[in-house]
């Protein structure tokens, strides 16, 4: 019952925040446009057309093509509705694998104490020494190109964060007498992290994973931009960019602006959510706005 | 004092050594042979064992690090596979090239953040507060790499105002001495290359300065409300001091700590930054050299590189930790 009223006073929240609804909603638009790519998407993402080859969109008159076309003919408003459901998945996916190995090193360091935790804090430490985005760089060099290997790469770069803060919510909890009395009456270790540590470190991942997402979302932007992720001729917005970046001298700027647009607006929306998903949770940022 | 930063460079040592053997397993568990890499697709496999003795492959793993690692700790990181140049000559080359980036990056945005944020917090709730906050978070949401080119798309092609990338153009000579151009052309009292080194720092730092400005801002600004709502703040003000001194004086360097501890941080997204900054603005740095080495899977520069960023981000952390005491009297390092 506990658990419920804790709940809907998030939700209750969370509502009265504007900016967070506008994040909501943003997310929403974007995860229908992923949904429904097939039936929104006037043209084939992939389908070129070289003689209509960078052809300017409504701002010129063009009606067949509301956002222009790329540099092999495509339809760039095609491509960037195709591309939502590349982006989302990954970031989504990219946090799930960081959340995975996180909360698990997390949960284990916290619960287990002595050299278990040395080892692992000290490898999260080390982890930090390093930008993420270098650290994305190197594990892709070496697992090779591609959007799969991307999303592995981005989700080990989160995962010390992850890690850190999870580890801190289980030493609170590895004192409660709970806990004490889950050991006591001889529960095994796994099953008292798994039944009674790991609900009660729940919210701070829910919150950090939801503020992830939206960087998961730029990071593999920015491999997709590297040549590193989604390889062409994938509609993914970051590779769209790369794709199309020699030819902004032509004065072609659409096809620079609007997938870079896409990126912004989806990141946006996470941070904006997560932004206000953070203060609903925590009860002592409530009573002071 | 002194032990402490003794203690920090032993640990700073540690750290490096640890990266550089997680670097150099990740390298070698790579797909892929790079002897085939360097001899070519096409080489005979009388070339191809001559390339991995050569290089030294032929050997277990753990002999290859322990002569990689004598070698490294006399500051020889091998090297290039493609180029054949020394992997640390080319670092110290390319980073006065990255370091001019970063440094004008950093001053865009403290001159910008820190007033903004300061401004933000003296006038909470007012349009401004509200103004910044809104940039700050369009600011973080973009992606460092699409605002680069947004800006070479308008202020380099469509105005014609700044150069559309490298670090100098092509008709300006300046003779390098100690590679950091605007020093160099200062030395020499070449004024026309010192003005064309600023042109073309001003975009890729914008792009590069955002999002640690936007950071700045909010840490600012949150720091700065921590302290004004404290009682000596109010003691300042009903003692009758101007308001601009219990800013200045008071608030701002209580403030400042928590606006320094991530400005360690800071550089170390800079860093990563630097890389897609530098891909955009074809910037001859040590972010463009990672890339192509990671390309063309050039295992020598990609180790070499990656501890010497490590080591990088550790020197300024140690350095930001140090500076501590100057602004804080209160810290005492034993």
């Amino acid at each position: 019952m506990q658990e419920h009223t804790e709940f809907y006073d998030t939700m209750r929240f969370l509502k009265k925040n504007k900016a967070a609804m506008a994040g909501l909603i943003i997310i929403i638009i974007f995860v229908l446009m992923a949904i429904f790519a097939k039936q929104i998407s006037p043209q084939n993402p992939l389908a070129q057309s070289l003689k209509d080859n960078l052809k300017p969109g409504f701002w010129a008159g063009g009606h067949s093509h509301l956002l222009g076309t790329d540099e092999f003919g495509r339809d760039l408003f095609s491509r960037i509705i195709y591309g939502s459901r590349i982006s989302l998945t990954v970031g989504f996916i990219a946090v799930l694998i960081g959340i995975l190995i996180g909360a698990t090193a997390g949960i284990v360091a916290g619960f287990f104490g002595g050299w278990v935790d040395d080892v692992i804090m000290r490898t999260v430490d080390i982890m930090f020494s390093l930008p993420s985005i270098l650290l994305a760089i190197v594990i892709v060099a070496i697992l090779g190109r591609g959007l799969d290997k991307a999303m592995i790469a981005i989700g080990i770069t989160y995962a010390p964060q992850i890690a850190r803060i999870v580890r801190s919510e289980t030493l609170k909890v590895t004192n409660t007498e709970y806990i004490e009395g889950a050991k006591a009456i001889g529960s095994p270790s796994f099953r008292t992290m798994w039944i009674h540590v790991l609900p009660n470190v729940m919210s701070p991942i829910i919150v950090y994973g939801t503020l992830s997402i939206g960087s998961a979302i730029l990071d593999a932007a920015a491999l997709g931009f590297l040549g590193l992720g989604a390889q062409p001729p994938t509609p993914e917005w970051g590779a769209m960019l790369a794709d199309s970046f020699h030819s902004i001298t032509g004065g072609y700027w659409w096809v620079e602006t609007f997938p870079g647009i896409a990126i912004a607006l989806t990141v946006l929306g996470f941070n904006l959510l997560g932004d206000g998903l953070r203060d609903a949770i925590d009860p002592r940022l409530r009573n002071r706005q | 004092m002194r032990n402490y930063v003794m203690r920090r460079a032993l640990n700073l040592l540690f750290v490096l050594f640890i990266v550089s053997i997680l670097i150099f397993l990740l390298v070698r568990l790579a797909p892929g042979d790079p002897a085939r890499v360097m001899a070519g697709e096409h080489a005979s496999p009388e070339a191809l064992a001559a390339m991995r003795k050569e290089w030294g492959l032929d050997k277990p793993v753990i002999e290859q690090y322990i002569i990689w690692l004598s070698h490294a700790a006399r500051g020889d990181f091998g090297r290039s596979i493609q180029s054949h140049e020394s992997v640390l000559t080319e670092l110290l080359l390319r980073f006065p090239n990255t370091f001019e980036l970063s440094l004008f990056a950093m001053i865009f945005a403290v001159l910008i953040g820190l007033p903004a944020g300061i401004v933000s917090a003296v006038r909470r709730y007012s349009i401004f507060d509200y103004g910044s906050m809104v940039i700050a978070l369009f600011g973080v949401s973009m992606p460092v790499f699409w605002l680069g080119i947004m800006l070479l798309m308008i202020f380099g092609v469509k105005l014609d105002w700044l150069p559309i990338g490298g670090r100098l153009s092509v008709y300006t000579s300046l003779r390098p001495i100690t590679h950091f151009y605007l020093i160099d052309s200062l030395i020499e009292l070449n004024f026309p290359a010192f003005w064309d080194t600023i042109k073309h720092l001003i975009l890729p730092s914008i792009a590069l300065g955002t999002i640690p400005m936007a950071f700045i801002a909010r840490i600012t600004r949150s720091s700065m409300l921590d302290v004004l709502h404290q009682d000596y703040i109010r003691t300042a003000r009903s003692k009758g001091l101007n308001e601009n001194i219990v800013i200045r004086k008071h608030a701002l360097r209580n403030a400042l700590i928590p606006i320094l501890t991530a400005a360690g941080t800071e550089f170390a997204l800079l860093m990563g930054g630097a890389i897609l900054t530098e891909t955009v603005f074809s910037w001859p740095g040590i972010g463009t050299y990672i890339i192509q080495a990671v390309n063309a899977r050039d295992y020598p520069v990609v180790q070499g590189s990656v501890i010497f960023v490590a080591f990088l981000i550790a020197i300024v952390n140690l350095l930001v930790d140090l500076t501590y005491a100057y602004i804080d009297p209160r810290i005492h390092y034993k």
